[in-house]
């Protein structure tokens, strides 16, 4: 199991979602996805993207495959799979925890 | 990422690299296309090659990184632990060197596929027919009438290649006093060109050398022969030598890596099977047939062609039988042939040492288990010990899978250490044992040459045995809950059950190699203390030859030369020396009776030979001067005891009945104490020894080419004579020469020369397997004493006896050894069948066999026990529970 600090984890997090919506993109379009749907708030880093995708490629949580675009280069499209479905759903109730609790500590501190 | 994965990425790293810069070309070509200005989606990029290397990271730089991290770590841990690193890796390297020894006498004699054409379309046709007591028996000589039948029969489907058995012979490139041997073998002139071989100087014998029976003084001589005889001088060809059969001329030199169609034998000279006396001889068997299939046809089509031409050839031979008992006609037409693949050439040595092989390499695979067992216990208690450092890594957030890979480089670098030394050992290993398969004269020369079999085999089997003792401990680290491992309480039972299997393991395999090297060094003890019944101290064989026939007054002037040499007490005149393995039989009628069912041995003997011998005579007479065969006969016991009902057979008269019915007359004039003729493992059978003097048909006396001087030394060492009779035979009659020297000491040696390889090499490995498995013991008893140490020392607080606590400690382990021991008797008892053909005089079920194995186990396992009991009653309770 490889470890996973919590700016990876979100960025997986995020990864996930936005695949479990949309199958079958591209790292510049799921990049676009987490730039545009938080509102321009939260940017991935190509540097940080695409070493994360093959993280999680080779976790077996994503797959990926080869399609060739009319322009004739080749794009890598990613989708999920069950077990990149299972993993989403325990990050995301981790997520929720994580959060609530921060949210409790900041209301009550 | 798997271990797997993670290599073949290594193995594909450009592929993957192309990969990875197409993707991110894809990337910034799609920036460019949602309308981003070129530079600053260049920018926002950074350089491509930086991320590229990042991604690759992940993959197998990461990787690589760690693995070297970790083959640090692991030489640190082996370093620390050094005496227990060098004994785990010496015991291993020991026996994956034992195994890879034995699999390259394995594989160059029994595996290891002629260096031919296509040699998996080679079959040995044998031939399966009875003895003289109707027994089975294979047999794969051939007349060569019947080969060239044969050969017409399946032409067009296989190609039959006839080879005699390489053998010994006598040449000269000079005059008679440069006589020189060289193993001789005779091939059909067809054979180079069906085997695909090349000359590597002049040219090949082919079919139309092989021809006119004795036109064709050709030969052709082996790469070895011609490096080591003319140190590959391309002047060899052409040059000619005289043997026995004529003058021959040397055409051409083989390639490098024929070494001829014995496995265990290099041939030196190829002669075309015309130039053999036998080829015209309708009866002769003297050679073998090699069928070599056409292209995409089947053996059995081919094999109901041979057998039906052999049916035909029989039948018309039986019309010549006359007064045979109808059992022998039976069984005559009852014999047929069969085809065995051959890709790996046939000798009498693969079936002399294939069994005996297969139970070596057994033996050193169980010594392997058992050393893997070992290790992995080593490991096993090792990973205990570094429990809480496992479990702190894991906690801090270290990968499971990496503890597996951190605990398999361990093991690997283990194995590795352990096969490159094992390596070495088999390197040395295996011409050792070659080398003392056959009598030093005559040496076994096995292609031992290491080559990628080899290579494949070592590494097959060292990945095989890191695996074997690795992955258990690995896949426990791997599994380690940090919080109970950081509280210090594992169950410690789960560890010490595998222990425990391992031991019976252990034991098991111990006992069997035990058993099986009791059973060889008995065999060996039994066989070589036969009596023999002559003394075979201060004898020398002088075996003598002629190129023509010489009269015996000839071979007793040269006898009475000899015996007139300093520090010879006796001389007498042999056909051939006894226990060399040569035999002439007969069938024996008594009083114009039906000739007897089984044979019975002759030997040509001069008088005074039972003397030279110490044959002790029991009535009667030796040999006169003036006794001839047929004629006179002295017989041993089991022949007075087969023909005469046991009474004194001297005075009483038997005949001799030839194939063709005919019969010649002995009278016994003496009878001698029984002693082995042929070989020490067949029983003593009836022998008549008969004077050396023979009369032919004509009545004239017959002269000799060969024969043997015994002679008896006044010394202790008789072999310092051999140079001086050598040069004295010649110098007595120039005719004669030497063409071979033997103490009786050395032939009664080479009678049990497997034997006492077997015993020799069992016995290695049983002590070996018993110092492994007691070392083991001693490990895993002393380990489970450290563990146990709280609540032994409760137990002692509270008033347990040393008794108590001794039982305590070595129950559970005595449990496992017995049952272990059991085991172990099981698998011999089984195993016994399939050496039994190895074993002489010793029954597998004997309880006294059975006995020594047990009392050596028991023994070695109390004594293993000895410091653990020791040390488990020298623990202090008052400090112990301070402690903790």
């Amino acid at each position: 199991m490889p470890k996973t600090d919590s700016l990876q984890g979100s960025l997986d997090l995020l990864v996930l979602k936005i695949l479990s919506r949309r199958p079958r993109l591209h790292g510049y379009a799921i990049m676009t996805a987490i730039k545009d749907g938080s509102g321009d708030v939260l940017r991935a880093e190509e540097g940080s993207l695409y070493p994360a995708l093959h993280r999680m490629e080779e976790a077996g949580w994503i797959r990926a495959e080869w399609v060739t675009k009319d322009t004739g280069r080749r794009a890598r499209l990613y989708e999920l799979t069950a077990a990149g479905k299972k993993q989403l759903s325990a990050e995301e109730s981790r997520w929720q925890a994580v959060t609530s609790a921060v949210n409790r500590v900041l209301a009550t501190a | 990422m798997s271990l797997w994965s993670r290599i073949a990425n290594v193995a594909r790293r450009d592929r993957l690299a192309r990969d990875i810069d197409e993707e991110l070309r894809s990337h910034l070509d799609e920036a460019l296309a949602q309308g981003r200005h070129p530079s600053e989606a260049r920018r926002a990029f950074g350089s491509a090659l930086r991320y590229g290397e990042e991604s690759r990271d992940v993959r197998f730089v990461a990787w690589l990184d760690s693995l070297r991290a970790d083959v640090g770590f692991g030489w640190r841990q082996l370093a620390k632990r050094k005496v227990t690193s060098a004994a785990a890796i010496l015991s291993l390297a020991l026996a994956i060197g034992a195994c890879t020894g034995a699999f390259r006498l394995i594989d160059a004699l029994l595996l290891r596929p002629l260096p031919v054409a296509s040699p998996g379309r080679l079959y040995g046709l044998f031939r399966r027919s009875f003895d003289f007591d109707g027994n089975l028996r294979v047999d794969d000589s051939y007349e060569y009438p019947l080969y060239r039948q044969m050969q017409a029969a399946v032409k067009g489907q296989a190609e039959l290649i006839a080879v005699s058995y390489t053998s010994r012979g006598d040449l000269t490139y000079g005059s008679d006093q440069e006589m020189e041997r060289a193993y001789i073998q005779n091939v059909s002139g067809s054979m180079f060109a069906s085997f695909g071989l090349r000359p590597a100087a002049g040219r090949l014998l082919t079919v139309n050398d092989d021809v006119t029976p004795g036109a064709h003084p050709y030969v052709v001589i082996s790469y070895d022969y011609w490096k080591r005889r003319f140190d590959r001088d391309p002047k060899a060809v052409g040059r000619t030598f005289r043997a026995d059969m004529g003058i021959f001329e040397i055409v051409g030199v083989g390639p490098e890596t024929f070494t001829g169609t014995e496995p265990g034998t290099v041939t030196d000279i190829l002669i075309p099977m015309a130039m053999h006396a036998g080829v015209t001889h309708p009866t002769w068997s003297w050679f073998r047939v090699l069928v070599r299939l056409k292209d995409g046809v089947a053996p059995e089509p081919v094999l109901e062609r041979l057998r039906a031409t052999y049916r035909a050839v029989n039948e018309e031979r039986a019309k010549e039988f006359s007064g045979m008992p109808k059992r022998y006609i039976d069984r005559f037409f009852r014999q047929t042939l069969l085809l065995r693949p051959a890709a790996s050439g046939i000798s009498d040595m693969q079936e002399s040492y294939r069994r005996a092989l297969a139970a070596l390499g057994v033996l050193v695979a169980l010594v392997l288990l058992i050393a893997c067992a070992n290790v992995a216990n080593l490991m096993s208690a090792q990973a205990a010990a570094r429990a809480r450092e496992m479990a702190l890594r894991v906690a801090i957030g270290a990968g499971r899978r990496r503890l597996v890979q951190l605990v398999l480089v361990e093991s690997a670098m283990l194995g590795i250490l352990a096969a490159a030394i094992g390596g070495l050992f088999a390197w040395w290993a295996a011409p050792f044992v070659a080398g003392r398969i056959n009598p030093p004269d005559n040496p076994v020369r096995l292609m031992l040459a290491p080559d990628w079999r080899v290579a494949a085999f070592g590494l097959v089997l060292t990945l095989g045995v890191v695996l074997l003792f690795g992955l258990a401990p690995a896949l426990r680290a791997s599994a380690m809950k940090p919080v109970i491992a950081l509280k210090g309480g594992e169950d410690p039972h789960s560890r010490r059950r595998l222990m425990h299997a391992l031991i019976a393991a252990q034991v098991a395999f111990c006992f069997l190699v035990l058993f099986v090297a009791g059973l060889f060094t008995v065999t060996f003890d039994r066989l070589s203390h036969q009596p023999t019944g002559f003394s075979a101290a201060r004898l020398i064989n002088v075996e003598t030859l002629s190129p023509r026939q010489q009269p015996m007054a000839y071979w007793d002037q040269v006898t009475e030369r000899l015996r007139s040499l300093p520090g010879v007490e006796t001389v007498a005149l042999a056909g051939w020396p006894l226990l060399s393995d040569v035999g002439w039989n007969g069938v024996i009628s008594v009083g114009g009776a039906q000739p007897a069912a089984d044979l019975a041995y002759f030997l040509n003997v001069s008088p005074g030979w039972a003397g030279a011998m110490k044959i002790p005579f029991i009535g009667g007479r030796d040999f006169r001067p003036v006794d001839t065969c047929p004629g006179a006969a002295i017989v041993n016991q089991a022949f007075a005891k087969r023909y005469f009902e046991s009474a004194d057979p001297v005075g009483k008269l038997f005949d001799k009945v030839e194939g063709d019915g005919t019969r010649t007359r002995f009278q016994v004039v003496g009878w001698v104490r029984d002693a082995r003729y042929r070989n020490m493992r067949e029983p003593i059978t009836p022998t008549a020894y008969v004077p050396i003097r023979s009369i032919g048909a004509d009545g004239a006396l017959q002269p000799r080419s060969s024969a043997t001087f015994v002679v008896r030394t006044v010394g202790e060492n008789p072999a310092a004579l051999a140079s001086i009779l050598r040069h004295e035979v010649p110098r007595a009659r120039p005719e004669f020469r030497v063409t071979r020297i033997r103490t009786q000491t050395e032939l009664l040696r080479a009678q049990t020369l497997r034997e006492r390889l077997l015993a020799m090499l069992a016995l290695f490995f049983g002590v070996v397997a018993l110092l492994l498995a007691a070392v083991g013991l001693y490990g895993v008893l002393d380990y489970s004493v450290l563990q146990r140490r709280r609540e032994l020392g409760i137990r002692m607080a509270i008033g347990a006896p040393a008794a108590n606590i001794a039982r305590l400690v070595t129950l559970e382990i005595f449990v496992m050894v017995f049952a272990g021991a059991l085991a172990g008797l099981a698998l011999g008892l089984a195993s016994a069948r399939s050496i039994a053909t190895l074993l002489y005089q010793v029954n597998a079920g004997d309880p006294a066999m059975l006995m020594l194995p047990s009392v050596t186990i028991v023994a070695a396992a109390l004594l293993a026990a000895l410091p653990a009991v020791l040390h488990a009653m020298r623990i202090d309770p008052v400090e112990m529970l301070r402690s903790e």
